[in-house]
């Protein structure tokens, strides 16, 4: 990890981008295993599914990836981000709903006792590999 | 699924898993969790816990809201009661085990340079140096932080986030993804309330609810024992809990941790 980012985070975006570093090191780990197991030579792209409850911000994974890719079989690899939609499943009244980060609220009736239904993603989704 | 990555690619299905793509490229379909390597450490420490019918909680917040005093408060309640320890993740000051350690339980500083949180790797390693035969609960003081360490699980059975009253009442609006995993927000220092008029519990609540939280808010001063006897009949009642779980085999884990079993979200392959 170079010298710079070893500062403590995270609360402005520059030094937050150590958290996204972190994320991106367990991303790159795994892409390494799988290129290994298809004997790929090179990692072409990468997409991943975000959803806006994940932690981490796009882009600031975007920005953290090549440094923790280079080197790698994934060095040049083009990282693609599908964002996910943010909804909700209401306990009281059944209706599944559209959400916002910080208001998850059922967009029918109006009850907090929801449940995500999607938006928390952070996932390895597909990869394009050369062999 | 392979043992090596969790993934679904394996040589026998391996053909299934290729489309060609442009210049002798392929793709492969994958969708796993991108922490998953943190998670499968997680419920291997969430395994040792519940082996020794410990209780575990990670501590969460800003820097400064007190998480190291309301430990300090909490173990001179408890101690005679329970056996307890601490993992001191906390970097902002480096004598927080020291201070711990003053009050009578054993604590083990985590020192990792200046991570932005703990991951489940760091909580195992400190786990060696606890004697775990030997504790009733045991405190993750994680790193003062509101973003980073909601992301990882350590092993904890429950995430308690604190909020002391020289903040904004705004911050769950703020840092949804925190406030949102918390199983208790403890709302501490409210022996200042009164000299501060700009922080509102109500609206703290309300933005807390906002998230479709059903944590329950717990009120307190760590310095001045207000408040104190909730908060400490909660980790009572989770000790107890969490217990009659170990002992049919379950465990407790935070609400938003999904079951251990299906860590790894397995699906088809795509063409
Ligand atoms: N007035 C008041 N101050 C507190 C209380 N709890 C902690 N503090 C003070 O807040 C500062 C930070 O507390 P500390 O426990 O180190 O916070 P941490 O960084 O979250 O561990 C210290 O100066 C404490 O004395 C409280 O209940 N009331
Ligand atoms: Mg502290
Ligand atoms: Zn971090
Ligand atoms: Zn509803």
């Amino acid at each position: 990890m170079p010298g710079i980012f070893m500062t403590k985070c995270c609360l402005s975006n520059r030094l937050r981008l150590m958290h996204e570093l972190s994320v991106c090191q367990a991303l790159v780990t795994q892409v390494i295993d799988i290129a290994q197991q298809n004997s790929a030579r090179e990692v072409l792209t990468i997409t991943l599914h975000i959803g806006p409850l994940s932690g981490v911000e796009p882009a600031l994974l975007v920005n953290a990836f090549p440094l923790a890719a280079a080197g790698s079989v994934a060095a040049s690899a083009q990282l693609v981000i599908e964002p996910q939609p943010l909804r909700v499943h209401c306990q009281t009244c059944g209706a599944d709903t559209e959400a916002t980060a910080n208001r998850l609220l059922c967009g029918v009736c109006g009850d907090y006792h929801t449940q995500l239904i999607s938006g928390d993603e952070l996932l390895l989704a597909n990869l394009e590999l050369m062999s | 699924m392979c043992d090596s990555c969790g993934c679904n690619v394996t040589p026998g299905n391996k053909h299934l898993a290729y489309k060609p793509i442009q210049n002798g490229g392929s793709a492969v379909s994958i969708l796993k969790k991108l922490l998953a390597h943190n998670d499968d450490q997680a419920v291997h420490n969430r395994a040792h816990f519940n082996m020794h019918g410990i209780l575990v909680i990670n501590l969460m917040s800003s820097p400064g809201s007190g998480k190291t005093a309301l430990l300090e408060a909490s173990i001179d309640a408890l101690k005679h009661e329970f056996r307890l320890a601490v993992i001191e993740g906390d970097l902002e000051t480096e004598n927080d085990a020291a201070r711990i350690r003053t009050h009578g339980v054993p604590a083990y500083q985590i020192t990792t340079g200046s991570a932005c949180h703990l991951d489940a790797h760091m909580v195992h390693e400190a786990l060696h140096h606890l004697n775990l035969s030997e504790i009733d609960i045991l405190f993750i003081e994680n790193v003062g932080n509101l973003v980073c360490p909601a992301s990882f699980d350590l092993g904890q059975h429950r995430n308690v986030t604190l909020l002391s009253v020289t903040e904004g009442d705004d911050k769950p609006a703020k840092y949804p993804v925190m406030f949102r995993a918390a199983d208790a927000v403890v709302l501490s220092k409210i022996d200042l309330l009164s000299v501060l008029d700009d922080f509102d519990p109500a609206q703290a609540e309300h933005h807390l609810r906002q998230l479709a939280s059903t944590a329950p808010l717990l009120s307190l001063s760590a310095r001045k024992g207000q408040g104190m006897t909730v908060w400490l009949d909660w980790l009572r009642h989770e000790l107890a809990a969490q217990r009659a779980h170990a002992q049919d085999g379950a465990t407790a884990r935070p609400h938003l941790q999904p079951n251990d079993t299906d860590v790894n979200i397995q699906t088809g392959f795509s063409s």
